[in-house]
C-alpha cells in the first residue's frame, strides 16, 4: 500500500518543484546585495561576497525609485477603491435585484470577456489624449473602471445571499441603498477582500497599459520604470535585481498575508460556472 | 448585523481615496515660479542637471526639470509625448529626427528668435547647421556634433604588425584578418553590433549615392553603392572578423574591449569620455581613434549630433530660448565637453585646451570635414531600423543574401507610401 | 417599479464605464483599422484616408506578421500543454496523501504567479545569460554545453516558454487541485476494486472527471498565451532576428513606436479572431472527443 518509495518520490518531486520556483526569487534577493559587477563573474556566485546596500542606495538616491514605488502604490490603491465602488453595486444588482433585461445585459457583458483588452488600447489612448489625460494617474486608472471580471466575481458570490434576509429588510421599510450598505456589504466582506486583493495585485503588476499611457519618469509605475532601467542599464545586474526586489516584494508580502482570499477569488472565478 | 462599523470604514476609505485624488490634481498645477521641462538623453541627460545649476542661479524664479531618457527609448518617448500632448518645453533631439518632428508640426521655427538672441550662427559648421534646417526654416540649434569614427587598440594592432590606422577598406580588411589570426577563434577583430545601424549607414554614405531616390519617395537599396557596402559589411561576419551579436549579448562593452575580445569599434564622441572613465589606467595609452577608412581612401561618415529644439506647444517659449542660449555659450559648451566628452557644436569652443590638445579628438576634427547627412525624411528612422533588422537576419542565416536589396526596397517603399501621397497632394493643391 | 429602478441605478456606473472605456473603443478600433491613421494624422486629422480592408491585406503581405504569428503560435502550442501538464503534475503531487508540508508547498509553488512579470523577466534575463547565467552553469554540471538562450534564434522562444511555465503553472495548479479534490472518493474505490493500477486510474477516472475543468483551464491559458507581450518587450525586444516578435509586440510597435494606429488596430482584431477561432476549435474538439 504505502511504499516508502512513493513517500520519498512524491516529496522529492515536491521539494524539487519548490526549489525551482523559489530559487530565482532567492537569487534575485541575493544578487541585489552584491557589489557592482560581482554577479557577472564565472562561476556565477549564489551569495554575495560582502553584502552591501549600495544598489538600493543608488536606486533611492539617483533613480527616484521611491517616487515610482509611490506611484505604483497610489495607482493600485485607487484602482482597488474604484473597482470596489463600481463592481460591488453592479455585481449585487445582477445577482439580487430584479430589473428588466438583467440577464440579457449580463450575458452581453460576459461576451465582452472574449475581446482582448489590447483592442481598446489605441482608441483609448487617443480618447485620453483629447481629454489631456495622457501621462496622468487618471489615465492609468481608466481600464480598472470597466472590469467585467470584477462584476462577475461579485455576482457569483452575491448569488449565495439568501433572499429571505433581503425580503425581511424590505418589509421593514428599508430602501435599496440602505439594504445594500447595511445588510449586503457586510455579507460580501470575503469577496470584498478577494476583489481588493486581486485588483491591487493586478494593478500593481500591470505592464502594457501603464507602459503606453505613463511616459514621464515621474509618473511611471515600478514595472514600467524597471523595464526602462533594464534597457538603459543592461550591464548593471545587481542594480536591476534591487529594482526587481522592490517591485516584487510588496505584492509577495500582500499575497502571503491574504493567500486565502486570493485563492478563493481564483476558484470562484474559474471552477463554478 | 455588524451594521454601521465595517461599511462606514469602507465608505470612508473610498472617500479618502477620492480626496487624495483631488489633492493630487490641484497640487499638480504649479503656481509658484516657472518650471521648464527639458528632456535629454544618455550621458547628456546625466550632466544636464549639473550644467544647468548656473542657469538657474542666473534666472531666479526659473526652475529646470530635467528628464533623462535612455537613447534606446528616446525617439519612441518623444513621439509618444507628441501623440499624448505631453511634450516638454525644450528637448535634445538627434538631428536626424528633426524632419520627422517638423512634419508633425511639433517644433517651433527658430529663425526669428535666434536673430534676436546672442546665439551666433556663424560660429557653427555649415554642414552641421544645415541638418537643422528643414524646408527652409531652422528648427534646432546644434548642441553637440557627432559622427562615427574608429576606436581601436593600438597595442593589439601593433602585435599584428601594423603601426597606423587603416586608410581604405582593403587595408582595413588586411589589418582585421591579421588581428584575427593573432587572437584566435575565441576572440574577434571588430565589434559590429547587430542592433546598430549607424556603422552600416556610415559605410553606405561613403559611396556618394543618395540613400533614397526621387526626393525621398523610394528606397535606393537596389544600387551598386549599396551592393558594395553590403558585401563589405557581410564579409566581416563571414570571415569571423566580427561576432554575430547584438549589444545585449555583450555583457559590458568596455570590459570586452579591455580584454581584447575585439580590437576595432565604430562609435561616437561620447565613447572618448566612457573609455577614459571605464577602461583601466594601464590601458589608457593603448586605445586611439582614427577617421573611417573609405573604399579608396579616407571616407565620409554620418553628419550626426544633437540639437536643442523648442516645442510648439510649450507655454514658456521665452524661457526655453534662454535655456537654449545658455547651453550654446562657448564657455558652457566647453564645460559640457569636459563633463561628457561630446564635441561642442560651436567652433570657438574647440579652443578649450583640453579639447585642442586631446589626441583622441583629432580623428573627430578630421572626420567632421567629411560628413554627409542621412535623408531628411521623417520615415528615415523607420527605414534604418528595417535595414538593421534585415541585416541581423542575414547575418544569423535567417534570410539569404540574394534578394536583400529587393526586400529592403520593398519595405522602404511601403513605409514611404504615405509620404508619396502627401507630397503628391501638396503638389496638386 | 422601485426595485427595477434601483437595479439600473446600481449597475449604471459600471455599465457606463464599460460603455465609454470598452465598447466605444472597440468600435473605434474597428473603424480605425479601416483607415491609414498614422503619425501624420495625429498632427492633422485631414491626413487620414479611408482604405477599407487595405490594412488587413497589407498585413497578410508583411513577412513580419507571419513571423509574429508563427512565434505566437509556437508559444501557444508548446507553452499551453507544457504549462497545463506541469500544473496537473504538481496538483496531483499536492493532492497525494503522501505529501508532507502541503500548505508550504502550495504557497511556494504558487508564489511566482503573483510576482510582477516585468521584474521576474529582468531576473531571468540574467539567469539565462550565456556566460554568467545560473541555468547554463547548472547545465555544465551535467556536462552540457552552454546555450545562448536569448541570443540564439532557435532557443529564444523556448527560453520564454520556460519562463512562462515557471511563472504561471501555479495558477492552474490551484484550479486543478480544487478539481481533483472534488472528485468523489467512491470513483477511486471502484477503480481499486476493479484492480486498476495507478496509470489506468489516472486515465480512466481522474482525467474524465477533470475534463470540464481541464477544458476551461486550457481555454483560459490559451487566451492568456496569445496575449504574450511583456516577456519579449523586456527580455529580447523582439529579437534575435525577430524570433520573439509576437502578435501583440507587433501591435505595440506598429501602434506606439511608429504610430501607425490604423495598422495596429488591424493587428489587434486579427489577434482577436485567432483567439476566437482557437477557443471555438478547442471546444468543438473536446466535445467531439468526449462523445
Amino acid at each position: 500500500m504505502r511504499r516508502p518509495l512513493s513517500y520519498l518520490g512524491v516529496n522529492i518531486f515536491l521539494a524539487l518543484a519548490a526549489l525551482a520556483t523559489l530559487f530565482p526569487l532567492a537569487w534575485m534577493v541575493s544578487a541585489s546585495f552584491m557589489t557592482a559587477g560581482e554577479a557577472s563573474t564565472y562561476p556565477p556566485p549564489m551569495l554575495p561576497h560582502a553584502a552591501t546596500l549600495a544598489n538600493y542606495r543608488l536606486l533611492f538616491a539617483e533613480h527616484g525609485i521611491v517616487r515610482q514605488a509611490g506611484n505604483s502604490l497610489f495607482i493600485s490603491l485607487l484602482a482597488t477603491g474604484l473597482s470596489l465602488s463600481f463592481n460591488l453595486s453592479a455585481g449585487y444588482a445582477f445577482a439580487k435585484l430584479r430589473f428588466k433585461g438583467r440577464e440579457r445585459v449580463f450575458r452581453l457583458l460576459l461576451g465582452a470577456l472574449v475581446v482582448p483588452a489590447q483592442v481598446t488600447m489605441m482608441p483609448l489612448f487617443l480618447m485620453l489624449k483629447e481629454m489631456r489625460l495622457v501621462n496622468t494617474y487618471v489615465g492609468a486608472l481608466v481600464p480598472w473602471l470597466a472590469s467585467v471580471f470584477g462584476i462577475y466575481l461579485v455576482r457569483q458570490y452575491a448569488l449565495t445571499i439568501p433572499d429571505e434576509i433581503l425580503e425581511a429588510a424590505r418589509m421593514d421599510g428599508a430602501g435599496e441603498l440602505r439594504i445594500f450598505v447595511l445588510v449586503v456589504l457586510p455579507l460580501l466582506k470575503p469577496i470584498v477582500v478577494t476583489l481588493a486583493v486581486l485588483t491591487f495585485l493586478g494593478s500593481w503588476n500591470d505592464f502594457m497599459w501603464p507602459l503606453i499611457v505613463l511616459t514621464d519618469h515621474h509618473v511611471q509605475t515600478l514595472p514600467v520604470a524597471l523595464a526602462a532601467l533594464s534597457r538603459e542599464h543592461v550591464q548593471d545586474v545587481e542594480l536591476m535585481m534591487a529594482g526587481a526586489v522592490i517591485t516584487v516584494l510588496p505584492v509577495l508580502l500582500l499575497f502571503l498575508l491574504l493567500q486565502r482570499y486570493y485563492m478563493q477569488g481564483l476558484l470562484v472565478g474559474s471552477v463554478k460556472g | 448585523m455588524k451594521s454601521g462599523v465595517t461599511d462606514a470604514r469602507s465608505w470612508s476609505r473610498r472617500g479618502f481615496f477620492r480626496a487624495m485624488a483631488g489633492l493630487c490634481v490641484s497640487a499638480c498645477a504649479r503656481t509658484d515660479g516657472q518650471v521648464l521641462r527639458f528632456w535629454a538623453m544618455g550621458r547628456e541627460g546625466e550632466v544636464a542637471t549639473v550644467l544647468l545649476r548656473a542657469f538657474e542661479r542666473e534666472n531666479p524664479g526659473l526652475a529646470v526639470r530635467v528628464e533623462q531618457l535612455p537613447w534606446s527609448a528616446a525617439h519612441e518617448k518623444l513621439l509618444t509625448a507628441f501623440a499624448g500632448d505631453a511634450t516638454p518645453d525644450v528637448a535634445q533631439m538627434g538631428n536626424t529626427w528633426l524632419p520627422e518632428f517638423v512634419a508633425l508640426h511639433a517644433l517651433e521655427p527658430l529663425d526669428q528668435s535666434i536673430r534676436g538672441s546672442p546665439i551666433d550662427l556663424t560660429d557653427y559648421d555649415a554642414g552641421i547647421l544645415d541638418t537643422n534646417v528643414v524646408e527652409g526654416r531652422q528648427y534646432g540649434v546644434p548642441w553637440y556634433v557627432d559622427t562615427r569614427v574608429l576606436f581601436y587598440r593600438r597595442d593589439l594592432l601593433a602585435k599584428a604588425g601594423y603601426s597606423a590606422a587603416p586608410r581604405d577598406w582593403d587595408e582595413w580588411t588586411r589589418m582585421l584578418v591579421a588581428i584575427k589570426d593573432e587572437v584566435g577563434p575565441e576572440r574577434y577583430a571588430i565589434l559590429l553590433p547587430l542592433n546598430e545601424y549607424e556603422p552600416m549607414v556610415a559605410l553606405w554614405l561613403q559611396q556618394g549615392e543618395p540613400l533614397l531616390r526621387d526626393g525621398g519617395r523610394y528606397g535606393n537599396f537596389r544600387s551598386p553603392g549599396f551592393e558594395r557596402t553590403l558585401r563589405f559589411y557581410l564579409s566581416m561576419y563571414e570571415r569571423h572578423l566580427a561576432p554575430p551579436v547584438s549589444h545585449n549579448e555583450i555583457a559590458n562593452v568596455w570590459n570586452e574591449f579591455a580584454r581584447g575580445y575585439f580590437s576595432f569599434y565604430i562609435s561616437g564622441p561620447w565613447q572618448m569620455g566612457e573609455f577614459k572613465r571605464r577602461l583601466p589606467a594601464e590601458l589608457q595609452p593603448a586605445w586611439m581613434t582614427a577617421p573611417l577608412p573609405g573604399p579608396q581612401g579616407p571616407g565620409a561618415s554620418i553628419a550626426g549630433g544633437s540639437s536643442l529644439a523648442i516645442f510648439r506647444r510649450s507655454r514658456s517659449k521665452e524661457a526655453a530660448l534662454k535655456l537654449v542660449e545658455f547651453l550654446s555659450r562657448p564657455q558652457v559648451q566647453q564645460e559640457f565637453y569636459r563633463l561628457t566628452g561630446d564635441l561642442p557644436a560651436r567652433r570657438s569652443a574647440w579652443t578649450d585646451p583640453s579639447l585642442a590638445q586631446d589626441p583622441h579628438a583629432r580623428a573627430f576634427r578630421d572626420q567632421l570635414e567629411r560628413v554627409r547627412p542621412v535623408p531628411k525624411v521623417p520615415e528615415w528612422e523607420r527605414i534604418a531600423t528595417e535595414l538593421m533588422l534585415v541585416m541581423e537576419k542575414v547575418v544569423r542565416g535567417d534570410l539569404p543574401v540574394r534578394g536583400v536589396a529587393e526586400e529592403l526596397d520593398a519595405r522602404a517603399d511601403r513605409i514611404l507610401a504615405k509620404r508619396r501621397w502627401m507630397l503628391d497632394r501638396r503638389a496638386q493643391g | 417599479m422601485k426595485l427595477s429602478i434601483a437595479g439600473w441605478l446600481f449597475v449604471a456606473p459600471a455599465l457606463l464605464a464599460i460603455l465609454v472605456f470598452f465598447v466605444v473603443p472597440v468600435a473605434a478600433a474597428l473603424l480605425m483599422s479601416a483607415t491609414d491613421f498614422d503619425i501624420y494624422a495625429l498632427a492633422d486629422l485631414h491626413n487620414v484616408r479611408f482604405i477599407g480592408l487595405d490594412n488587413y491585406l497589407q498585413l497578410l503581405q508583411r513577412p513580419l506578421f507571419w513571423r509574429a504569428l508563427e512565434n505566437t503560435l509556437f508559444f501557444v502550442v508548446v507553452g499551453v500543454p507544457l504549462s497545463i501538464a506541469v500544473s496537473l503534475g504538481s496538483a496531483l503531487l499536492l493532492n497525494s496523501r503522501l505529501a508532507w508540508f502541503r500548505g508550504f508547498y502550495r504557497t511556494a509553488l504558487f508564489a511566482p504567479v503573483v510576482t510582477t512579470l516585468a521584474a521576474v523577466a529582468v531576473v531571468w534575463v540574467f539567469l539565462l545569460h550565456t556566460r554568467y547565467g545560473l541555468l547554463n552553469y547548472a547545465l555544465s554540471w551535467f556536462g552540457l554545453h552552454p546555450v545562448d538562450w536569448l541570443g540564439d534564434p532557435h532557443w529564444a522562444m523556448p527560453a520564454i516558454v520556460l519562463l512562462s511555465v515557471w511563472k504561471n503553472f501555479g495558477y492552474n495548479m490551484i484550479i486543478l487541485l480544487a478539481g481533483l479534490q472534488a472528485i468523489p472518493g467512491d470513483l477511486y474505490e471502484a477503480a481499486q476494486l476493479d484492480g486498476a493500477g495507478a496509470g489506468a486510474t489516472f486515465w480512466h477516472v481522474t482525467v474524465p472527471a477533470l475534463a470540464p475543468v481541464l477544458l476551461m483551464v486550457s481555454i483560459l491559458t490559451m487566451a492568456g498565451h496569445f496575449q504574450i507581450f511583456a516577456e519579449p518587450y523586456v527580455m529580447t525586444q523582439g529579437g534575435p532576428a525577430e524570433h520573439t516578435v509576437t502578435v501583440l509586440y507587433l501591435m505595440y510597435e506598429d501602434g506606439f513606436k511608429w504610430w501607425s494606429l490604423g495598422s495596429a488596430s488591424s493587428v489587434a482584431f486579427v489577434l482577436f479572431l485567432f483567439m476566437l477561432a482557437f477557443s471555438f476549435m478547442q471546444t468543438r474538439l473536446t466535445r467531439a472527443g468526449s462523445t
